[in-house]
């Protein structure tokens, strides 16, 4: 049964550009003010000076069904977040209305309204309370919550002595009992590190196949694939694209503007690129592969001199900077003083796990047997992810970088070699 | 574009319309109901965080008003002589000091209450009248200390109970219904203009001049005790003093007009705070 759980109709919503001024920090500023602009201010309904108008959204519509999980995409201040906010009625729009059935649960963030000077026990008691669970409900879940933060033993502990992961934990755990029919999460994931962000992924998963409906906003492009059956690309707050998530997120990603000249003067390393220099770099197709899939670049390079035995290295980082495979293929090319050379470097057994990469380039001598020496360098494009494959045979989708690494080492067999003692 | 049909939906399940609202709005009152187990446990948390990581703790609650009632004793009561209406002057002005100070911390404690708590505002619904309802239900367990201190003084000075306790709670509604309406008013203001952070405390102690706690209000001339009860506080203070501490000046007419003023301020607060409401994420 499909009833529109989420309707949406022509949404606006306008912030005035200087509303959201920094607020008065010291008496000399409100002086400092009071004497400026008493009369304006109180005229103009907003201790506001000039502003301008800024759509956050605008004429946004859309439907979501019962059970749907929908992924929200866009650049920052694209948004997404505004949207949230509307839906949770945090925010009153402008313009247009939304029709929510159901009981809503919102997390914007982790941990709010947490105070520090309480224990643990007590946190999860008005976090609860503030998410909208009721007091018996909290009760009942009490040890489960517990349980999945590990924080037991300091569960009568003020927060203020808990390390930052033990609080993100805590607070994502209350946060993640929350048994709502509707669920807006906007980007809870961004925070912790990597093995706190794949358990809170893991628990979005079992939201996301449990029945209930859920907005999803992030730039985890791999979450939303992985999550979401849908997505809504939102960009100056408007929607630009709405349908299956794979799609919208292939467009999304390919829409990224393709590395320029400018763009690699400012990725170049200092010193690099006086003699041969890249002057364009591009994935070849959309930068969004699929597991094991080969990677294909496309090289531009010029010459101030003659040069032979020229050979690319090419390096991968993960998302978070970390370098984690290279390669210096054993093709050489030359190039002609005042030449342009064209060249397409394809990688194969390409073994990266699903995540986001950046790609980085040398033009040089050596590297396979004698010393590397490089002529240039440019380090930091193109990004492309790298997206699971639910058909593939290798399990994949449970893949956490901060236990496995990045690289999925595909040869492998076990062999029982020896058995002792008896089987009952 | 169509609006799906309902079906298949718990009937208790209700449906949430979000549109922009225009000029006033109702209270809701309904809802805040709804949410009354977070009222409590926004209140619960001012009161446990009140006194946390202080050497004192809740003993300050008593020592506010007992230091006060000494300084008011010998300053006012020995070297004034001002009149106390009958009775020991120590007597008369902790009498008045009880629901004063719960007054003014109520006052100062909601009117930065929005402030206080701009991150909830900004990353969770509810009914936003709750964060200054809690902020002035916190100060009650402060009040019932006070209370309690100036119970001791009426009693250690030969005092005795009387019928005319039983009115004590309806005054300290009204003391209550003063600090909520004029809370809102303020913590709604504060949002916009933060000026309000420098206007209050300034505000409760012009106003605690204008009350009659250091003095009695029957050193006005008769004909404008009723003016008088425009201060709300008057009233409270009054009737506090005459049915807790046995004074003379019976505080009817005063307490008629200190009534309807509360009652004005706290409706009139509560529709400006809802009208501004839509605002506070924003801006807060």
């Amino acid at each position: 049964m499909n009833a529109g759980v989420i309707s949406v109709e022509g949404l606006g919503k306008l912030y005035r550009i200087g509303e959201a001024q920094p607020s008065y920090h010291t008496l000399r500023d409100a002086l400092a003010s009071a004497f400026s602009k008493p009369f304006r201010a109180l005229r103009g309904g907003g201790a506001s000076g000039g502003y301008k108008p800024h759509w956050a959204l605008r004429d946004v519509s859309f439907g979501v069904e019962r059970g749907q999980v929908v992924g929200i995409i866009g650049r920052n201040g694209a948004g997404k977040s505004t949207l949230l906010k509307v839906l949770s009625r945090i925010t009153e729009p402008t313009e247009g209305r939304a029709r929510v059935r159901g009981r809503v649960g919102s997390l914007l963030e982790v941990g709010t309204g947490f105070h520090l000077e309480l224990t643990g026990r007590e946190n999860i008691f008005l976090n609860g309370a503030i998410l909208g669970m009721r007091k018996a409900e909290i009760r009942r879940r009490f040890d489960e919550i517990v349980a999945f933060a590990e924080v037991d033993k300091f569960i009568d502990t003020p927060v203020k002595w808990y390390s930052s992961g033990m609080y993100l934990r805590l607070a994502f755990a209350v946060a993640a009992h929350l048994d709502t029919e509707i669920l807006f999460v906007d980007e809870v994931l961004a925070v912790g590190d990597a093995s706190f962000q794949e358990k809170c992924l893991n628990k979005m998963r079992e939201a996301a196949t449990g029945g209930r409906t859920v907005l999803f906003v992030s730039h985890n492009m791999g979450a939303i694939s992985g999550l979401c059956s849908r997505a809504i690309w939102l960009a100056g707050g408007r929607i630009v694209m709405d349908g299956p998530a794979r799609e919208v997120v292939k467009e999304y990603l390919s829409d990224r503007p393709a590395a320029r000249t400018a763009d690699l003067d400012r990725l170049r390393l200092k010193g690099y690129g006086d003699l041969v220099r890249f002057t364009g770099i591009y994935m070849e197709g959309p930068p969004q592969i699929p597991f094991l899939s080969p990677l294909r670049f496309r090289l531009i390079l010029e010459s101030r001199q003659d040069f032979s035995g020229l050979s690319i290295g090419v390096a991968f980082s993960n998302s978070l900077g970390v370098p984690v495979a290279a390669i210096v293929p054993r093709d050489t090319f030359s190039i002609r003083a005042g030449e342009t050379v064209e060249l397409i470097l394809r990688v194969d057994g390409v073994s990266l796990c699903p995540d986001r990469y950046h790609a980085g380039f040398g033009v040089g001598f050596g590297g396979g047997t004698s010393a590397r020496h490089d002529l240039d360098i440019v380090n930091g494009e193109p990004v492309f992810e790298i997206l699971p494959v639910s058909e593939s045979d290798i399990h994949i989708s449970e893949w956490n970088t901060a236990w496995h690494g990045n690289l999925v080492l595909l040869e492998n067999s076990i062999e029982v070699v020896a058995r002792r003692g008896r089987a009952c | 574009m169509a609006i799906p049909v309902m079906h298949g939906l718990a009937p208790d399940v209700d449906e949430i319309l979000i549109e922009p609202s225009r000029g006033w709005v109702s209270l809701q009152l309904r809802e805040l109901w709804a949410y009354r187990e977070l009222l409590y446990f926004l209140v619960w948390r001012e009161i446990k965080v009140r006194y946390k990581q202080t050497v004192l703790g809740v003993a300050w609650a008593l020592l506010q008003p007992l230091f006060t009632m000494i300084v008011f004793s010998l300053f006012f009561g020995r070297l004034a002589k001002i009149p106390s209406d009958g009775i020991p002057y120590p007597v008369f002005s902790i009498v008045g000091l009880a629901p004063w100070t719960f007054f003014a911390n109520a006052l100062g404690q909601s009117a930065n209450s929005l402030v206080a708590n701009a991150n909830l505002i900004a990353k969770v619904y509810f009914p936003r009248l709750a964060v200054p309802l809690s902020a002035v239900l916190s100060g009650a367990v402060d009040f019932a200390v006070a209370l309690l201190v100036a119970a001791f003084f009426v009693w250690s000075f030969g005092g005795a109970p009387s019928a005319k306790l039983l009115w004590l709670p309806l005054f300290f509604v009204l003391a209550f219904v003063t600090a909520l309406g004029a809370g809102l008013w303020l913590s709604a203001l504060n949002v916009q203009y933060r000026d309000v952070r420098y206007v209050t405390p300034f505000l409760t102690q012009l106003w605690m001049f204008a009350t009659p706690i250091a003095y009695p209000s029957s050193l006005l001339p008769e004909q404008w005790r009723a003016v008088y009860g425009l201060n709300p506080m008057a009233g409270v203070v009054e009737g506090f003093r005459w049915a807790a501490a046995g004074a003379q000046t019976q505080p009817g007419a005063m307490l008629a007009v200190s009534a309807v003023i509360a009652t004005a301020v706290l409706i009139s607060g509560a529709f400006y705070f809802r009208r501004m409401e839509k605002t506070f994420a924003d801006r807060v």
